[in-house]
């Protein structure tokens, strides 16, 4: 029997001084990333969702990148970008699959779907961001600090969110945090950037 | 038709020279170009004139190619040169002229045969003039639409890679784009074709008029001309969007500005 290949497997990935990067990543496992500003963590998940070129390439459940319509592979491939981006008038204009979880649940009600874009804090633009990725179902979800604006509250109810989607679905979860809490709470696996490269690290507080 | 003689465009010419006298005593420094461009106006249009009398003595098919090919190449420079993000290197030449030739010559040849039906076909007094009027405005069209199109992507970025990160095809992504930028390079002729005649006279029409021409024929002309443009530019701004709207992304279907020059 051959053993089925990693959900995400990344080869020899480089984008400008970022890489290259090999690494392995099982279904359902959740895997941090912190480091400086700079160091090339969004190049890295820009790349991942092959929004810009690079060499090397990603693969998923053994299938490369180039193998899989570019569209396709963003839909299963989410990355949720640090300033979340509206074009619609109204916030509901941006859903279109089901909501992953009841609006309830990340501390928003169901009301805000009617309302306009423009009246949204950046709070609530982040949570519903996520939840506009989710909606599309991705294996592998890129977030590129999902909590940034968020009160301790809220970021607690997207951290829950995220594990939920993450054990139901069995999906990648690949997070970049520089709190250091967080990446205890939530990682299976965390990596510090150190000169464009990936070094495996102990979560704080355990080993 | 009253011919004008040179002392008749001399008193024309006394008029500009006033007023370039009149803009220095302003303190205004628009009289220099005024003069060049006066002059420059004088010195173009005799020459295409003295081009034009050889041409028209000359009529065979070789020479109205070789004209009309000099036409689109400085009409596709134009286009090129109104562009603040064009494409760089041969792109930002190429998608211009490319949709002018497809829609200013299919538009002209199609007139000229179909329509016109002079034998020959390509009888200059007919081919050039209608040629020069279609590029002139698929290149206005051209020149706007495209303008439009990269400024805008550039612009709006952060929304065109946002909607390509929710899944969406690049021709998804950037399509409202497009259609903004179709729709101003189609303004202009549209809005000549709604004022034509209540707040303007056409030049060509005018023009005909004054040359002896009854009006009713010269306004037959004239709308048959608006069609006519409005076809070709309709034709080369859509030509135009569309390739370089799929130029804007990569196989990948990645947003590439880096293919854009900065202003």
């Amino acid at each position: 029997m051959s053993k089925t290949p990693p959900l995400l497997q990344i080869n020899q990935l480089q984008r400008l001084m970022m890489g290259p990067l090999s690494l392995q990543v099982e279904a359902g496992d959740c895997l941090c990333i912190s480091g400086p500003s700079g160091s090339g963590k969004s190049q890295l998940l820009r790349a991942l969702a092959d929004l810009d070129p690079h060499t090397g390439e990603a693969c998923l459940q053994g299938v490369p990148a180039s193998e899989i319509p570019a569209e396709v592979w963003r839909t299963r491939v989410g990355l949720l970008p640090p300033e979340s981006v509206w074009w619609l008038p109204r916030v509901g204009d941006h859903f279109h699959g089901d909501l992953p979880v009841p609006l309830e649940h990340i501390g928003l009600s169901a009301a805000i779907l009617a309302q306009p874009v423009a009246q949204l804090s950046s709070g609530e633009k982040q949570r519903l961001a996520l939840m506009r990725l989710l909606s599309n179902h991705p294996q592998v979800l890129l977030l590129d600090e999902p909590t940034a604006n968020l009160d301790p509250e809220n970021t607690r109810r997207i951290e829950a969110v995220i594990d939920e989607y993450r054990r139901a679905r069995q999906a990648v979860v690949i997070w970049v945090s520089h709190d250091q809490a967080q990446i205890a709470r939530v990682a299976d696996r965390y990596f510090a950037v150190s000169d464009g490269l990936l070094e495996e690290t102990t979560i704080g507080g355990r080993q | 038709m009253i011919e004008l003689s040179v002392t008749d465009l001399a008193i024309a010419a006394v008029l500009v020279l006033l007023l370039a006298l009149l803009s220095i005593r302003l303190r205004s420094n628009i009289s220099q170009q005024l003069i060049i461009a006066a002059t420059r106006t004088a010195v173009q249009l005799t020459l295409i004139g003295l081009v034009l009398k050889a041409l028209f003595a000359n009529a065979n098919l070789g020479w109205v190619m070789l004209m009309a090919l000099i036409m689109l190449l400085v009409a596709g420079r134009e286009v090129m040169a109104r562009q603040e993000r064009r494409f760089k290197g041969w792109l930002g030449y190429a998608v211009g002229t490319i949709s002018m030739f497809l829609s200013s010559f299919a538009v002209t040849v199609f007139a000229l045969v179909v329509i016109l039906g002079e034998d020959p076909w390509y009888t200059p007094q007919y081919a050039i003039p209608l040629l020069g009027m279609l590029l002139g405005n698929t290149m206005n069209g051209i020149a706007i639409a495209m303008d439009r199109l990269t400024h805008t992507a550039w612009e709006q970025r952060a929304v065109i890679e946002a909607r390509l990160m929710l899944g969406e095809r690049w021709d998804r992504a950037i399509s409202d784009y497009r259609r903004q930028a179709i729709r101003s390079g189609m303004i202009p002729i549209i809005n000549a074709m709604a004022a034509a005649g209540i707040v303007s006279l056409p030049g060509m029409m005018t023009g005909q008029i004054l040359a002896g021409a009854a009006p009713v024929e010269a306004v037959k002309y004239q709308i048959l001309i608006m069609f006519l443009i409005s076809a070709g530019t309709g034709l080369g701004t859509l030509t135009a969007v569309s390739l370089g709207s799929k130029q804007l992304f990569d196989e990948r279907q990645r947003l590439c500005l880096d293919r854009l020059r900065q202003p």
